[in-house]
């Protein structure tokens, strides 16, 4: 299988099925996508695919095929993307695990809506859990960063 | 207590920079909230007089902290790390912290009950103060001035009458060899030199958080390392008749099924047994699971279902039980009561559910197993592991990564020892990762409880005889067997040591059995007691016919020191001393009058809407809240705001306590409003967070908490949000519709207008 991440190619030699998820942390070693419920249901794994964000647990690599798959490694370049600066400033990350998906989420809700209004931004993140409840914090950081993007 | 060694000479520490002063701290006297009931100390001597915490100060000015509790959220690196810098005068960009291993002589790793800051406060800014003390010492000497001619500043010391400086690197070699400073000549800094305590800083491992490189305990690769998923028994103490793993072992890339043994019951901190699928990847190893034939002995808990032992738990709640607490004659009074007012309150199984689900990677080898995890507690990790394999656990090592969450759970380390023992079967390093469901269906889950609550007030509405009765498996019943009635830490969690002056007080606990794992979770039995003990004072309130607030407050009555000792209570405390950590009834007034000013308690609502007031003390801080919530017409719920008032005393970093008591809002919520796990056929109905649901940011409300200013000594931060939310959300919710809800989750059924 072929797959493209954060720019680079790689040929895996792995099932069509199995999961990107799998793919990029076991395969590719790329760790800071994570691992929380391989349902879809919480949002830890999430990834952009052309842009665009998925749950990478329920997205199969053949799925990921001929498309560009963006992991939190590859968010920025410089690793300063308006929405990890906002995560910053506003101090969000408690234990820092569903960050990385969060911080994916938001970025794909931006560039589809640079100014979301307060529905909008819980529509889009209501699919990301966070058990240590930085919401609060994740809705202020997205608003500075639509403010600064 | 703690005695400072000067070690630099005697030993050198990894992380730590040659020809550094190496300062070894020992905090005696440290206790697990349960360590008295449930756990075996370590054998004394081992873990009395070896250091605990390290201080170095490299040749290059490089502060190197070993910290020896672990990061699950808290901030408690960055915290630790803050108190050390500031009595060191060191610049906080110099400062790198170490995660320390697990071992018994750094003292209580253990990080649950709410205090590392509690206990590590003043130990570490001895620790710090000694450092510079000997660094001041040492340039005097070269110098050749008075020791107090000289200060320090971010790092150097400086001789103001000369204006000569040296930094701290420079002193190293000379301060070395110098005593340590006798605590009663140590001069600490005063509150008003603090360059750090008291200051919001960012916690230290953001920058590898936002950019996806924090490493945690599933992220851990060894080189040839394979994968492991386990099947589990599918009750507790189910135990496996047949294995049938041919068609697992045609899954490519699945390379072996090894059977784990099952521990007798209660299993404790060691493996339930399961079969593990061992594979080149985590994902063969799953399909390869989904493939395995097993057949089981369900056992003695196989019957276990909660909706029938709800029954039984209501049903022993309506008895007499055991008398825990007791004063005046709470029965006479309740007879000559001129209004009787009672209530029973229900509290399901709740699941840890941490975001990272349980991990660890063990390679074993001649010397012994090494294990890379996410654990609060390094040390039973290595103990249990040793137990398991049967090795002495010098031959163990645990190295504590980040924790993608913990609440409780990750001091339970079942699976680091199911990674070290698949690693021995396989002959190669393992990774074990726990899918959501194996975490839902192999928790050490949260005590479901039920109460009964009894109260009688005079004809002029006060309140003069108080009943709670309360019946719930034990934690000690994880570990020991016949166990039928709570341990004393787990009833003085909001039971006995009920603060309200009340002539007519009896406090009693019943009987019950587990069937199922019970572990402690985001503060504990103050969950099910704190919204009972909450609840039931709003009834009271009703009642009287009072405003909750000023109720409150007459309930709390004089300020005093609540003597549970004359009442015959065995009150843990907390593992704190009475005396320095009183249950002081002033504090719990305070927070009342400023949670009530801060959240306009008296300032009009829209229809639809309610407000309502709990206060609880937990952990040795007194938090008071308040919520608001709308209730539309088809019941269901929204909570609109909240906002608590906190005295936790002295505060470290201020932003971080403000974070976790946001988060304790959102996971008392949650527990509110939508959690619950129940049994049926011993096996649990809830699988993943379809089904088993929590708060998402759509039922967030806005959250104020305002810390009170306090001088006291620290109590705990990371649980005691928890206990009154979930009360002032369910009063709010009779406030707003005239109906009382005393089972949780809220039944919004219950809620819908006519």
């Amino acid at each position: 299988m072929q797959v493209t991440v954060n720019g680079v190619h790689h040929n895996v030699d792995a099932d069509p099925n199995m999961p990107l998820l799998w793919a990029v942390r076991d395969l590719l070693g790329l760790h800071g996508t994570k691992f929380g419920c391989g349902v879809g249901a919480c949002g830890a794994c999430t990834v952009h695919l052309d842009g665009v964000a998925v749950r990478s647990c329920v997205t199969s690599l053949s799925d990921a095929q001929g498309k560009a798959v963006t992991t939190i490694e590859g968010l920025s370049k410089t690793g300063d993307h308006p929405v990890q600066r906002a995560w910053k400033e506003a101090n969000v990350p408690q234990c820092g695990y569903c960050q990385p998906g969060q911080i994916m989420q938001a970025a794909s809700l931006l560039k589809q809506t640079p100014k979301p209004s307060d529905e909008q931004i819980v529509e889009a993140m209501s699919g990301n859990i966070c058990r240590c409840g930085t919401y609060q914090r994740i809705k202020a950081a997205i608003k500075a960063a639509a403010e600064t993007a | 207590m703690s005695d400072i060694v000067n070690v630099s000479r005697r030993r050198l520490l990894k992380g730590t920079v040659a020809g550094s002063v190496v300062l070894g701290l020992h905090v005696g006297g440290a206790h697990a909230v349960f360590a008295a009931t449930v756990l075996p100390h370590a054998p004394s001597g081992k873990a009395e007089f070896a250091p605990n915490v390290y201080v170095a100060v490299g040749p290059s000015g490089e502060i190197v902290l070993t910290v020896h509790r672990s990061e699950m959220g808290t901030g408690i690196r960055t915290s630790l790390a803050m108190v050390l810098a500031d009595e060191l005068d060191a610049d906080w960009q110099t400062v790198k912290v170490v995660q320390a291993q697990g071992d018994a002589k750094y003292g209580d790793q253990n990080t649950d009950g709410s205090r590392s800051v509690r206990q590590f406060f003043q130990p570490l800014r001895e620790a710090g103060g000694s450092a510079r003390q000997m660094l001041i010492t040492a340039a005097a000497a070269q110098w050749n001035v008075a020791p107090e001619t000289c200060h320090t500043d971010l790092g150097h010391v400086v001789h103001a009458g000369s204006q000569r400086r040296l930094p701290y690197g420079a002193l190293v070699a000379r301060a070395s060899r110098l005593p340590v400073p006798k605590r009663d000549t140590l001069r600490l800094k005063s509150e008003a030199e603090w360059r750090y305590i008291g200051k919001s800083l960012p916690i230290i491992d953001m920058d590898d958080i936002v950019h996806g490189r924090a490493t945690y305990g599933i992220d851990v690769v060894l080189p040839g390392m394979t994968y492991a998923s386990i099947e589990h028994p599918p009750a507790y103490g189910a135990t496996l008749k047949s294995v049938d793993s041919a068609e697992a072992m045609k899954v490519p890339g699945v390379l072996r099924v090894v059977r784990i043994p099952a521990a007798p019951l209660p299993a404790g901190f060691r493996p339930v047994g399961g079969v593990a699928v061992i594979a080149t990847n985590t994902w063969a190893a799953v399909q390869g699971r989904r493939k395995l034939k097993l057949d089981w002995d369900a056992g003695a808990n196989g019957s276990y279902d909660t909706a029938a032992y709800r029954r039984t738990l209501e049903e022993t709640a309506r008895q007499p039980g055991k008398v825990v607490r007791h004063s005046g004659d709470t029965h006479a009074a309740l007879q000559g009561a001129a209004q009787r007012v009672s209530a029973d309150y229900f509290v399901p199984h709740l699941a840890h559910a941490t975001m990272e689900p349980l991990a660890a990677t063990a390679s074993y080898g001649k010397g012994g197993v090494e294990v890379w995890t996410a654990t609060q507690n390094p040390q039973q990790a290595r103990t249990t592991v040793a137990e398991v394999l049967g090795l002495p656990e010098h031959a163990v090592t645990i190295n504590v990564t980040l924790l993608g969450g913990g609440f409780g759970r990750k001091s339970k380390p079942d699976y680091v020892a199911e990674a070290a023992f698949l690693s021995r079967e396989v002959g190669k390093p393992v990774k074990v990762t726990w899918m959501r469901e194996d975490d839902l269906h192999n928790d050490y889950y949260h005590a479901i409880a039920a109460q009964h609550l009894e109260g009688g007030l005079d004809a002029n509405g006060k309140t003069v005889a108080w009943l709670h009765r309360t019946v719930f498996p034990s934690i000690t019943s994880t570990f020991k067997p016949n166990v039928v009635y709570g341990a004393p830490g787990e009833l003085g969690q909001g039971v006995t040591d009920m603060p309200y002056e009340i002539a007519n007080v009896q406090c009693e606990n019943g009987a019950a059995a587990a069937h199922t794992r019970i572990g402690w979770y985001r503060s504990v039995y103050n969950i099910p007691h704190g919204f009972a003990a909450g609840s039931f004072v709003d009834e009271l309130a009703s009642a009287a016919r009072q405003d909750p607030v000023e109720h409150l407050l007459q309930m709390l009555g004089s300020p005093r020191h609540v003597d549970l000792q004359a009442q015959g209570v065995d009150y843990p405390n907390y593992g704190a001393s009475i005396d320095e950590y009183p249950i002081d009834t002033a504090r719990h007034a305070a927070v009342v009058r400023a949670v009530a000013q801060r959240s306009g308690w008296s300032s009009k609502l829209p229809p639809g809407h309610g407000r309502g007031i709990a206060v609880h003390r937990s952990f040795l801080s007194y938090v008071a809240a308040v919520a608001q919530v709308k209730v539309a017409d088809d019941g269901s719920v929204q909570v609109v705001r909240v906002d608590l008032a906190v005295d936790c005393g002295r505060v470290i970093n201020p932003d971080r306590v403000v974070a976790q008591f946001e988060g304790a809002v959102v996971m008392a919520l949650g527990n509110t409003l939508y959690s619950e796990l129940s049994f049926k056929n011993g096996a649990p109905e809830q699988s993943n967070f379809i089904d088993y649901r929590v708060a998402r940011i759509d039922s967030v409300p806005e959250t104020h908490v305002y810390i009170v200013p306090s001088n006291a000594p620290p109590g705990g931060v990371g649980e005691p949000g928890v206990p009154p939310t979930s009360a002032a959300i369910c009063n709010a919710i009779f406030h707003a519709t005239g109906k009382r809800i005393r089972a949780l989750p809220v039944n919004t059924d219950l809620l819908k207008r006519a």
